[in-house]
């Protein structure tokens, strides 16, 4: 295969973004590369019902870059194709959470004008997951690539209850400290089962009766705001939020509560 | 080996005998003591196992009714001896009528002690066989096959499934793995029983049970035969449950046991003095079936900062380095863990986790170190993820560590597809290959960057060490010094497990096996 496209380049190349497509090296040329593995021998026959399935996800003459063994009967593929079924990007729209971040200190002064009071937050890596690197991140004092956790604030009482805390122990212990906030991590997860687990703490919180008396939020790779919102979060915080961001969303939302009573 | 990196040989004798002091002041408390889930395994030992109508294993049975009787103290290897020769049955038959309720404990008499150990006699000598021959058919396999020098290839499977992980294992083998560590099911360290017979629903990973065991190394005896290697098989001897998980092990022939002196009083808040008792009859076991442990000093620095706490990995691999020796396990059967997790912007890092290798390396020359891939800053840039995880592949090969567990370059993502294993391996191998003399080439600048970090991290782990060696190991926990967790003595979970041992208790296997080693030590 040689690195040179000299197909003649027969569409528009002005970006129009009510129909936009993924960009290799020339605008609107819907270049994409996927890669995955059939349950098959590596052989010409793999080849083709992998050119199918790229045809089957949207792609036009597919290349197989790579087709690898990875057992006998596995084989693992690269492929890059082109994609002609655009998207209207102004037609789009997503709650995603408007807010200036505050610094530490001005969240800590903040709680202590707004709010009057230490605000108590209680936050895990719930259900399977054994991952606390979400959860540290945001909480442990050292906190992560230089933004302090909320253990280092002042005005934060917090708790970090690790990892594969039961979502049942993690609202005993929010009803037990009178958590304000809940934060729940979910980082590597296996088979869609975080989304599951969520929903189940939502129902939990519900059940006892403290979901208005707490702010609810969940983080983690693949937890996005609008996601969060769906399964009943208050909000929800994806890759490459820190404890800023996270905290001055939820002392916002505690005034907010206090105003509204 | 001339050290590379100048670290001060009178600093490391001086750790040394610290961590001696401290492991010989736990065990004078160890050796006072028992376990509901050490008198739990006696009873596997002597060939109770099984599940009644409710699912309830034999061993939980029989020593809950020891408790309820109140004789737990006295331990059940003494109990079983009287049974039998009260009802002239067998263990398992013994433990049945207990699960009916037909067992009258009221009628137990009293016999002479060398009579109760002559009834045992048998079933003990049968299980010590039973696990001395396992030892000997690896050893047998390992002299048929050869054994891989260098680096082996450590990966995880985790499907839930022991059929689907046996796919995953067999694939991952034939692509160039060494180690298949099954991942255990969340949560299962916190049982306080272990899960029977073959399982194929668990979350993040699969019940270790026995029957589990087995399916698995069948399946990888039979890979192994047809590539020409030996393929060891691991899993996690760890939680409420260490020295049942260990027999378990040693009756299917798995090789190596994540087995840590501390692990679960720091990342499963289990009670320090249950798991203390438990790692030593669990290390015994993995010492007399040839079981190389590892340890998981790596956790510390997911927690706590990798550059900072550095001397933290030192000082407790020292600590885990005792317990072992004291539990009879040879230098060669200590993986010592530790892990490429320095921040990947910091000047200097590969420099700095290159040090920390090497020093790994010199410090425990014979250990069979288990290097940990990084984890806490690899993200969903998988591209970047596999930079990430070459140059922690560099490290293991230039400072020759030996079990090399690979990262997967989706490892902030999810549970590894049967790809990213491929990918890890051809990474892993590649860079064997293609640096394979360079450790042998190449020396460190006597007061360069380098030698300086190894001497500093040391001199941090001395002092570390002195603390705790004063303070006394239970004490330090208590502090927070190892991954910034604090564990009080009496907290955690498991410690209504524990017992102090009446004076005629006996533990016959714990005795025999440890004897056996120490006599193959002198």
């Amino acid at each position: 295969m040689s690195g040179y496209s000299l197909d003649k380049k027969e569409f528009s190349k002005t970006l129009d973004l009510s129909h936009i497509l993924p960009y290799g090296d020339t605008m609107n040329d819907g270049k994409v590369q996927v890669s995955f593995t059939l349950p098959v021998k590596n052989d010409d026959k793999a080849m083709e019902a992998a050119k199918q399935v790229a045809i089957k996800m949207g792609l036009f003459n597919p290349v197989i870059a790579l087709s690898k063994s990875l057992d006998g009967t596995f084989t693992f593929f690269v492929i890059y194709g082109t994609m002609k079924n655009s998207v209207n990007y102004d037609e789009i729209e997503v709650t995603s959470l408007k807010s200036e971040t505050m610094t530490m200190k001005e969240i800590d002064n903040y709680i202590n004008e707004e709010i009057g009071r230490k605000i108590v937050v209680i936050g895990a890596s719930t259900g399977s997951d054994a991952h606390t690197v979400g959860i540290d991140a945001i909480m442990n004092m050292k906190g992560y690539a230089g933004h302090y956790g909320l253990e280092r604030y002042k005005m934060i009482e917090a708790y970090n209850l690790g990892s594969q805390v039961e979502n049942i122990d993690f609202v005993r212990k929010a009803v037990e400290v009178k958590a304000d906030v809940l934060l729940v991590s979910q980082t590597v997860t296996q088979k869609d089962i975080h989304v599951q687990n969520l929903t189940e703490l939502v129902e939990m919180v519900e059940a006892e009766g403290i979901r208005e008396k707490v702010v609810l939020i969940c983080g983690g790779p693949r937890v996005s705001h609008q996601l969060a919102k769906e399964l009943g979060y208050d909000a929800g915080f994806g890759t490459g939020k820190f404890a800023e961001d996270v905290a001055t969303y939820m002392v916002k939302e505690i005034k907010e509560r206090i105003h509204q009573d | 080996m001339k050290s590379k990196l100048n670290i001060n040989e009178k600093l490391v004798d001086s750790c040394r005998t610290s961590a001696r002091k401290i492991g010989l002041d736990v065990q004078s408390f160890i050796d006072t003591s028992s376990t509901v889930t050490v008198e739990r395994t006696i009873c596997r030992l002597l060939g109770v196992d099984g599940v009644d109508y409710y699912e309830v294993p034999l061993p939980n049975i029989v020593i809950e009714a020891l408790c309820d009787q109140g004789i737990i103290e006295q331990g059940s290897a003494l109990f079983f001896g009287r049974a039998m020769l009260m009802t002239g049955k067998s263990p398992i038959d013994i433990a049945m009528m207990i699960v009916e309720g037909t067992f009258d404990f009221e009628k137990l008499p009293e016999y002479p002690f060398d009579v109760i150990m002559g009834s045992l006699d048998a079933s003990v000598n049968h299980s010590l066989q039973r696990i001395a021959d396992n030892r000997h058919l690896r050893k047998d396999y390992l002299n048929e096959y050869g054994d891989k020098t260098g680096a082996l290839l450590y990966v995880i499977v985790a499907t839930g499934n022991i059929r689907e992980d046996v796919v995953q294992a067999v694939a991952a083998s034939k692509q160039g793995a060494d180690v298949i560590a099954v991942i255990r099911t969340t949560g299962q360290s916190l049982l306080d029983y272990v899960p029977y017979g073959e399982t194929t629903e668990g979350f993040g990973g699969t019940y270790a049970t026995q029957e589990n065991f087995r399916i698995m190394r069948e399946a990888l005896d039979v890979t192994g035969k047809e590539i020409g290697r030996y393929i060891r098989l691991c899993n996690y001897c760890s939680g409420l449950c260490m020295p049942e998980i260990a027999v378990m092990g040693a009756f299917e022939r798995l090789d190596m046991m994540l087995n840590d002196a501390l692990y679960g009083i720091l990342f499963r808040d289990i009670n320090m003095k249950r798991t203390l008792i438990d790692q030593y009859f669990s290390r015994i076991i993995n010492a007399y079936a040839g079981v190389i442990i590892n340890t998981g000093e790596d956790n510390y620095l997911t927690t706590s900062d990798a550059f900072e706490e550095a001397h933290t990995v030192l000082a407790s691999q020292f600590i885990n380095e005792q317990f072992a020796l004291l539990a009879g396990l040879k230098e060669e059967q200590i993986g010592l863990g530790h892990t490429y997790e320095i921040e990947p912007t910091i000047k200097n890092s590969f420099v700095y986790e290159l040090a920390q290798a090497q020093m790994a390396k010199e410090i425990f020359p014979k250990a069979p170190l288990k290097y940990m891939p990084p984890t806490k800053y690899m993200t969903g840039d998988i591209f970047m993820g596999n930079v990430q995880n070459a140059l922690f592949n560099m490290v293991t090969t230039i400072t020759g560590q030996r079990i090399h567990l690979l990262g997967m370059l989706t490892e902030a993502i999810h549970t590894p597809f049967m790809a990213d294993r491929a990918i890890a391996i051809e990474n892993a191998r590649y860079i064997e290959t293609a640096m394979a003399s360079l450790g042998d080439e190449i020396m460190f600048k006597s007061d360069g960057l380098m030698a300086n970090r190894a001497n500093e991290v040391a001199s941090s782990a001395g002092r570390l060490l002195d603390t705790i060696e004063e303070k006394g190991l239970f004490d330090t926990l208590s502090q927070g010094v190892f991954g910034g967790i604090k564990r009080g003595e009496d907290g955690g979970k498991g410690l209504d497990g524990v017992f102090v041992k009446a004076p005629n208790y006996i533990n016959p296997f714990l005795d025999l096996m440890l004897s056996e080693l120490k006599e193959e030590l002198l």
